[in-house]
C-alpha cells in the first residue's frame, strides 16, 4: 500500500515553474531516493510535503488522508545538523517526540547507544564533529513519531570519508528500524548505495524523468561500491541525468 | 580567578594612580575643599557619615531593584507582543524611538503633579529610562534566529508557540542580557533622577542636600556611591548571563584555548 503520494503537483515561485504535474508515491518501510541536479526543486518537493508551501495544483496524500499544506506530518532531517545549540544532545534527540507528541527517554537512550553516542549523551552539540552532529540529527529524526522520515541531502557538506562512514552508519541503523525514507541528494553513487528506488527528476520544471529499481540486496557493505553491476547502474543513470541537458 | 587577577590590577592600578596624582595636586595646589576635596576627606566622610548615608544607600538599592524589575517586565512584554502581532509592531514601534526622546528632567516634575510624591512615577520613570534597551535587545534577538533551525522547526511541524519558547526565547538570550546589562546601569541613573523628584531617603536626596549646602565631600561620596552601585549591578548581571547561558560561555572558551 502507498504511504505517500504526489498527485499531479505543480508549484511556480514567481512565474518561474518549478515542478509541473509531478507524480510520486512511497510505499511503507520504502527507502526512496530523489536524485536531480543542484537546483532542480527537489527541496522544493519537501518543502510541499512539510506544508510549507502549498501546491498550485494538486494534492498530497499520507496513509489516505490528504495533508497538502499542513505542516508536522514528516519527521525532517535538514542539510545542516540544525542541533539547538542549548540543548544537550539527549535534549535534542527528543525535540522530534517533544514536538509532536510525549518525550520518551529510555527509546532516545537506546537510539543513542546504537548511535555510539552514549558517551556524548550531556554534552552541548558544539562539542560534537560535523559526522557526530548528522548522527544526532538522524537520530532525532528517527525517533520523530511521523511514520516518514525526509532526508535533505544530509551529507553533503561532509568530507568524502566521513561521508561513506556515514552512508554505512545509516543503513545499519535503518536496517534496525526499517522506517520509510524519502532521501534527496545529487549524489549518483549515494543514491545507489542507499536506496531501494530512485526517482530521477528532471531540469526545471521538474518531473520524473526516470524510475530505477536499485537491485542490491541487504545488508550491503563497501565492497558492494566496486561491483561491475553497481559501476554499470552508476553510468546508466549518469546517461539519464545527462541526457535532459541535451533536450533543452 | 588567577587570570581574572593578572588582567583586573590593571585598571586598579591606574584608578590608584589617579587617585594619588589627585591627592597630591589637590594638597600643593591648595584648593579649598568646598571647591574640590582631596579623595582621603572624601574616604574619611564616608566612614565619618556611614551611619546616615547608610540609611539613604539602602532606600536607593531597594528602588534601584523595584525599578529594574518593573523595567525588564515592562520591555520583555512589550518585546513579546511586538514581535508576536506585526501590527501592532508596525504601528508602535516609531512610539518606542520617541519614547526615548522625552527629557526625563521635564517629564518628572509632570509625573509629580500627575502622581503625588509616592513610589509610583519613581518607577515609572525608571521604567522609561530602562525598558527600552530591553526590548530593543530581545526584538533583534527573535527577529535574528538561525535560518536553518527556523526551517528545521517548521518542518518538524512546530506550532507557533512552540516556535517560540522553544527556539526564539532560548536563541534570544544572549541578546536579551546585552539589553539588561545596559538596563541595569540606567536603573541607577535613573532611580537617582527620580529620588530628586522628592523623596525623603536615598542618594538622590543626599545629594541635593548635600550640593546645596557646599558639602563638596558629601557630593563626591554619593558619585562614588553610586559608580560602586552600578558596577556591582553589572557584575551580578553578568554573573547571571554566565550561569544561564552556559552553552555560549564554554563555546566561547573552547574559541580561546
Amino acid at each position: 500500500m502507498e504511504l505517500l503520494e504526489l498527485q499531479n503537483v505543480s508549484f511556480s515561485y514567481r512565474d518561474k515553474q518549478i515542478l509541473n504535474d509531478l507524480n510520486l508515491f512511497i510505499k511503507n518501510g520504502e527507502f526512496v531516493t530523489i536524485l536531480g541536479p543542484s537546483g532542480s526543486g527537489k527541496s522544493t518537493i519537501f518543502q510541499l510535503i512539510g506544508g510549507l508551501q502549498s501546491p498550485h495544483t494538486g494534492s498530497i496524500i499520507l496513509e489516505g488522508n490528504d495533508i497538502t499544506g499542513n505542516r508536522g506530518h514528516i519527521s525532517y532531517m535538514p542539510q545542516t545538523p540544525s542541533l539547538l545549540p542549548w540543548r544537550t544532545i539527549i535534549q535534542n534527540v527528543v525535540l522530534g517526540q517533544e514536538l509532536k507528541a510525549k518525550k520518551n527517554y529510555k527509546t532516545a537512550d537506546e537510539m543513542l547507544q546504537k548511535a555510539g553516542l552514549m558517551e556524548y549523551r550531556n554534552a552541548f552539540p558544539h562539542e560534537l564533529s560535523g559526522g557526530m552532529k548528522q548522527r544526532v540529527a538522524f537520530s532525532r529524526a528517527l525517533l520523530s513519531p511521523q511514520p516518514i522520515i525526509c532526508l535533505d541531502e544530509p551529507f553533503s557538506a561532509l568530507d568524502e570519508l566521513t561521508r561513506h562512514e556515514m552512508q554505512l552508519w545509516l543503513l545499519s541503523i535503518w536496517e534496525q528500524y526499517k522506517k520509510t525514507i524519502i532521501f534527496v541528494t545529487h549524489n549518483i553513487e549515494e543514491s545507489l548505495f542507499l536506496s531501494d528506488r530512485i526517482l530521477v527528476l528532471s531540469d526545471k520544471p521538474a518531473r520524473i524523468k526516470q524510475e530505477v529499481i536499485v537491485p542490491f540486496s541487504r545488508p550491503r557493505n563497501e565492497e558492494l561500491m566496486f561491483s561491475e553491476e553497481f559501476l554499470r547502474h552508476k553510468k546508466m543513470i549518469h546517461d539519464f541525468l545527462k541526457e535532459k541537458v541535451g533536450q533543452e | 580567578m588567577i587570570k581574572k587577577l593578572q588582567k583586573g590590577w590593571r585598571p586598579i592600578f591606574v584608578l590608584l594612580l589617579l587617585f594619588i596624582g589627585w591627592e597630591f595636586t589637590a594638597r600643593i595646589t591648595e584648593i579649598p575643599t568646598w571647591l574640590l576635596p582631596t579623595p582621603s576627606q572624601i574616604f574619611n566622610e564616608l566612614i565619618n557619615g556611614w551611619s546616615s548615608v547608610s540609611v539613604h544607600l539602602t532606600s536607593t538599592i531597594k528602588l534601584i531593584f523595584l525599578g529594574f524589575v518593573s523595567g525588564v517586565t515592562v520591555g520583555l512584554l512589550t518585546a513579546f507582543i511586538l514581535h508576536n502581532i506585526p501590527f501592532l509592531k508596525e504601528s508602535l514601534y516609531p512610539l518606542l524611538i520617541l519614547s526615548q526622546n522625552i527629557p526625563i528632567i521635564v517629564l518628572a516634575p509632570l509625573l509629580v503633579i500627575w502622581f503625588g510624591f509616592g513610589l509610583l512615577p519613581k518607577l515609572i520613570v525608571i521604567t522609561l529610562v530602562c525598558f527600552f534597551p530591553i526590548t530593543i535587545s530581545a526584538m533583534d534577538g527573535f527577529r535574528q534566529v538561525a535560518p536553518d533551525l527556523f526551517h528545521y522547526m517548521q518542518m518538524a511541524g512546530a506550532t507557533k508557540r512552540q516556535l517560540f519558547w522553544k527556539l526564539e526565547l532560548p536563541f534570544a538570550l544572549p541578546s536579551i542580557f546585552s539589553g539588561l546589562k545596559i538596563s541595569a546601569t540606567y536603573s541607577v541613573m535613573g532611580a537617582v533622577i527620580s529620588e530628586w523628584l522628592g523623596s525623603e531617603n536615598g542618594i538622590g536626596v543626599y545629594m541635593t542636600l548635600s550640593s546645596s549646602s557646599f558639602r563638596t565631600d558629601r557630593v563626591f561620596v554619593a558619585i562614588f556611591l553610586i559608580m560602586l552601585l552600578s558596577l556591582l549591578f553589572f557584575i551580578v548581571i553578568n554573573w547571571l548571563e554566565r550561569f544561564i547561558i552556559r552553552w555560549k560561555a564554554e563555546e566561547k572558551n573552547r574559541g580561546a584555548s
